[in-house]
């Protein structure tokens, strides 16, 4: 009998997974500032981003095969009802947030006592599940306006967090100040456009969207909430020219919101802007013409050279990574414009693998500002010596950020010359190779910063504690991995970018 | 032992010596002695391999797939395979010598630069016997970043600028030229195996064929063609084993055995020939062994002048490459062996005249051989077998090269490989003249014999006497190589 009823019971969660994704983080932030207490904060923190991640990887295998789960949140069915779509390619962006998020809560356990008053460690705690849940929950829904309400939670968390960081840097607050005013504005296009779909659809469900949408033809005011919600995700993505508060909100974070922001917020938004683009909009919709090649295209090369070079001349790592990160976007971007499925799973993959390399470049170097107090490269000398696998983290992923191969971002940057390629793009693909170029010199200044000049000789740094060093190793460890078995990454990329280009079908079927 | 352990062995042994060195960075004599027989135990290995394929060609062993239709793969075949027991087994010799020249001249971080030594070794097995172009890249790009600590290994400011230039170039081409084009290939082919007979043939417009070749030649920097050669001097900072092995044999072979590989199994040499693809190169090829050769003579410093000798050498394995003929692509396989027994012997004598009275320049040469006659005998043999005079190795190579001139109807080559002997005895030859028969300016050497220690000039001695045995295999090895290029 018992045995029966835990059976059921194991079956109703599995069916209720797609909710438990986003309700378990959720209501993990009142109870950690209810326990108020900071090792059980952190406990309860882990075991629900941990949980989150597991149970993304369960729905993952179930939609491997390019299918999708439907789950009517309160049994509402839609489109009156909200409801959580999960197909393969939010399932690895889900992945690749919960896994980030539950990576990164160790190091930071032990990152913030360097940085936040004891006093905010559990609120900081909360914070963090909060805006994990923001980002999961973007990322799961398959309905617009919610899209937008976990928006507003992921980025009204965000906010604070950054502006954490004001305890080190003072800077921190203007930092976050100019990501709340870019941030709101971003949100605000984007209700805007949903406010204009609404109109003329009359439905907010992402599936019915698109069914509507295909039905009427394009007109007016479609284009119009096309334009706004491209605009306003825009900015939350840090497209080329809109990036302006990007580089400051990453150099004075805390270290540890530098990892998780790098390697999940922007990634949030490319999901929705993709899933926008090719799910709700029809691939066939007339943007491609204006959208992909008019804009896209200018704008990606533009973030792959000038936020690179722009990279080259930084005196201060996090700022340098920061602007990497532009650079990196460009790529994803250009993988949209190529409108193909390599080009597609290109940009999905390098979305994963990016993440991952970037989350562990910023832990390292928070590792190291422990030790020199701050981020700029002449306190940095000699560390990588200090320093040896904090260091070596770096390596791995400084190489991987390049993309030589064996690492995670070769995978990318191959799939990525291919795409151009398949489409008769050379031009494009000489410019990807060339721009990655400019990623060899910033990287490469890192690596003679930290391993060809001599250490100050009052230094005392040494490897940081194992809370933090282990997952910087397992990151970077990812980020090599990466690069060999790319079944994870790359096959459930592909599922994704077939299901993406077969148009709204994929979405309403 | 079958041959896939073997193969496996010859690439995880080196990482077992880089291992010991890390684990016994502080005990000397452990350290190098592990590394000596972990040395020994890969060129066994690689003679396995040899003894049971012989001049065949093996199964393809497939390690793992990457991404669909990629895979890291290995296969041996006989251009490969001459690679690795070069490699291998002059890593041996390389060793002992850079025991003796390492303690000799007090250098320091010994265990780190073995460690990066032996990850080398083992990225060039795998790069010889590769079995794709996916492989092959993978393994160059491990080799350039394993070599780069060698050459800033100084640390001052002198090697870190000769570093980067070294990394710069390397890694650049690579980048933007070599990986390029082997995704283009990718695209249009559809696989990246190395396959007799080349995988483009009907699937390129032959327009486009020069194209292509370009992305290769110029992004495989290793072969140092012009203008892409800089990197190779700049990397003479690193301590001289480095140069001996790596920027002699290693690193450099590994470039133009690529393009080897390249011209017989991506593009094939039938191929080439009918689309005349490969000619532009043939040019390219002839004006960088004119051209560095002459800047040759203009270098003092010794090491600076067997760079740009190097430079010209290895040209002509691209040129044999070019030619797009069978004892062209003959005489270019066998010129990876005898080049780098010749080339090995210069920079291990250089180094040791270096370990002896720390002479650098060629105007400080005066006396020496003298006091140091084996040295400066080795010097001697080494010289005149990259000249390529009979009975020393060096000499086969022109003649097959020369053959597959006319072969190709290119006679004017010959006219190139003839006016480059000239100028080879033109920068070679004062060296050992002045050691030999120019009274010492220097007073304070000493009058009577005395040799740098044995470590250091024993093995140049054993790689002399081997560019003279090899002279008399020469059939042997062209006989070992000719399926390359038998139809």
């Amino acid at each position: 009998m018992a045995v029966d009823e835990t059976e059921v019971l194991a079956r109703t969660l599995m069916d209720h997974l797609p909710a438990l994704q986003v309700v378990i983080p959720l209501m993990s932030a009142p109870l950690i500032v209810l326990a108020g207490n900071r090792k059980l904060a952190w406990i309860i923190a882990f075991i629900a981003s941990a949980s989150a991640f597991v149970i993304s990887y369960a729905l993952l295998i179930q939609v491997l095969d390019g299918s999708y789960i439907s789950y009517w949140m309160g049994g509402w069915a839609p489109p009156l009802g909200i409801e959580y779509r999960i197909d393969a390619l939010n399932a690895l962006v889900l992945l690749l947030i919960s896994g980030i998020g539950t990576i990164v809560l160790p190091y930071a356990y032990e990152s913030v006592k360097t940085e936040i008053p004891k006093s905010q460690h559990t609120l900081f705690c909360a914070l963090f599940m909060l805006c994990l849940t923001g980002l999961l929950g973007m990322v799961a829904t398959g309905d617009a306006f919610n899209v937008f309400v976990f928006l507003e939670i992921s980025s009204l968390s965000t906010y604070v967090l950054v502006a954490l960081g004001a305890h080190k840097n003072p800077r921190a607050l203007t930092a976050a100040y100019d990501y709340l005013i870019m941030g709101t504005i971003g949100a605000t296009f984007f209700v805007i456009g949903l406010g204009m779909l609404y109109m003329a659809t009359g439905t907010l469900n992402m599936a019915d969207l698109a069914d509507r949408i295909a039905d009427q033809g394009t007109n007016r005011t479609i284009r119009a909430g096309f334009a706004f919600i491209v605009v306003g995700m825009g900015l939350k993505v840090a497209i080329y020219p809109l990036h302006h508060w990007l580089p400051n909100a990453y150099t004075f974070a805390p270290s540890a919101v530098s990892a998780f922001l790098a390697a999940t917020a922007t990634k949030a938004a490319i999901y929705v802007l993709l899933r926008f683009l090719f799910s709700v909009y029809n691939p066939a919709f007339d943007f491609a013409d204006w959208t992909l090649y008019i804009i896209f295209i200018p704008f990606s090369l533009a973030a792959m050279f000038v936020a690179s070079f722009v990279a080259v001349f930084q005196t201060n790592v996090k700022r340098m990574l920061a602007y990497s990160s532009i650079a990196q976007i460009g790529y994803m971007l250009l993988g949209i414009a190529m409108l193909n499925v390599t080009g597609l799973s290109a940009s999905i993959v390098h979305l994963v693998n990016h993440g991952v390399t970037k989350a562990a470049l910023f832990m390292g170097v928070g590792a190291m500002v422990m030790y020199s107090g701050s981020a700029f490269f002449n306190d940095l000398n000699g560390l990588g010596r200090k320093m040896p696998l904090t260091g070596a983290a770096l390596v791995a992923s400084g190489l991987s950020l390049i993309g030589v191969p064996g690492t995670a971002g070769f995978i990318s940057k191959w799939v990525l010359v291919q795409a151009a390629f398949e489409n008769g793009w050379w031009l494009i693909a000489i410019a990807i190779m060339l721009s990655s170029l400019l990623a060899v010199i910033y990287v490469w200044r890192m690596f003679e910063v930290l391993y060809l000049t001599a250490p100050s000789e009052d230094c005392t740094a040494k490897d940081p504690p194992l809370p933090m060093l282990i997952p910087m190793l397992l990151l970077a460890g990812a980020s090599i991995w990466l690069g060999f078995d790319t079944d994870l990454t790359l096959g459930t990329a592909r599922v994704a970018a077939e299901g993406l280009l077969a148009g709204s079908a994929g979405m309403a079927q | 032992m079958d041959t896939s352990t073997a193969l496996y062995l010859s690439m995880l042994i080196p990482l077992v010596a880089m291992a010991g060195n890390m684990v016994w960075a502080k005990q000397d004599n452990l350290r190098d002695g592990i590394t000596f027989i972990c040395a020994v135990l890969t060129f066994a290995s690689v003679l396995v391999v040899l003894s049971n394929i012989g001049s065949g060609t093996s199964q393809e062993y497939k390690l793992f797939e990457v991404v669909s239709g990629i895979d890291i793969a290995f296969k041996v075949e006989p251009l490969g395979l001459l690679f690795a027991i070069v490699a291998s087994g002059l890593w041996i010799l390389t060793h002992v010598y850079g025991v003796g020249y390492m303690r000799g001249n007090n250098e320091k971080h010994h265990a780190r630069f073995f460690a990066y030594f032996a990850i080398a070794i083992s990225a060039v097995m795998g790069l010889a016997f590769a079995s794709n172009m996916f492989t092959l890249f993978v393994f160059y790009e491990i080799l350039t970043l394993s070599t780069y600590p060698l050459v800033a290994h100084k640390g001052t400011p002198e090697a870190i600028k000769g570093a980067r230039t070294y990394m710069g170039i390397l890694m650049s081409t690579s980048i933007v030229f070599l990986l390029t084009g082997v995704i283009w290939t990718f695209t249009i082919a559809g696989t990246l195996d190395f396959t007799k007979g080349g995988i483009l043939a009907g699937n390129i417009a032959p327009a486009l064929v020069p194209v292509l070749l370009g992305f290769y030649v110029f992004g495989i920097g290793k072969a140092a063609i012009m203008p892409f050669h800089r990197w190779l001097p700049a990397a003479m900072v690193a301590p001289t084993p480095v140069s001996a092995l790596l920027h002699a044999v290693a690193v450099v072979k590994a470039g133009v055995f690529t393009m080897l590989k390249i011209g017989i199994y991506i593009f094939g040499i039938d191929f080439l020939a009918e689309t005349g693809a490969s000619e532009w190169l043939m040019w390219l090829a002839a004006y960088t062994i004119i051209a560095a050769s002459v800047v040759a003579m203009t270098k003092d410093n010794l090491k600076a002048r067997l760079a740009y000798s190097t430079i010209s050498q290895l040209a002509y394995i691209t040129l044999g490459m070019a030619l797009a003929t069978s004892m062209g692509a003959l005489g270019g396989g066998m010129q990876i062996a005898m080049h780098a027994m010749g080339k090995i012997t210069l920079f291990m004598c250089a180094g040791s005249i270096y370990v002896a009275y720390h002479k650098t320049e060629v105007s400080q040469m005066q006396g020496l051989g003298r006091i140091m006659p084996i040295t400066f005998g080795a010097f001697l043999i080494g010289s005149l077998s990259i000249i390529g005079l009979p009975p020393l190795g060096g000499s086969w190579v022109k003649f097959l090269l020369m053959v597959g001139a006319v072969d190709a109807g290119k006679q004017v080559i010959i006219g190139v490989l003839m006016l480059s002997s000239l100028l080879n005895v033109a920068y070679l030859l004062p060296i050992v003249g002045r050691g030999f028969f120019r009274p010492a300016t220097d007073k304070s050497l000493p009058t009577k014999f005395a040799e740098a220690p044995l470590l250091v000039w024993l093995p140049p001695a054993i790689t002399a006497t081997g560019t003279i045995i090899l002279f008399f295999y020469a059939g042997g090895i062209q006989d070992f190589l000719a399926p390359i290029v038998s139809n």
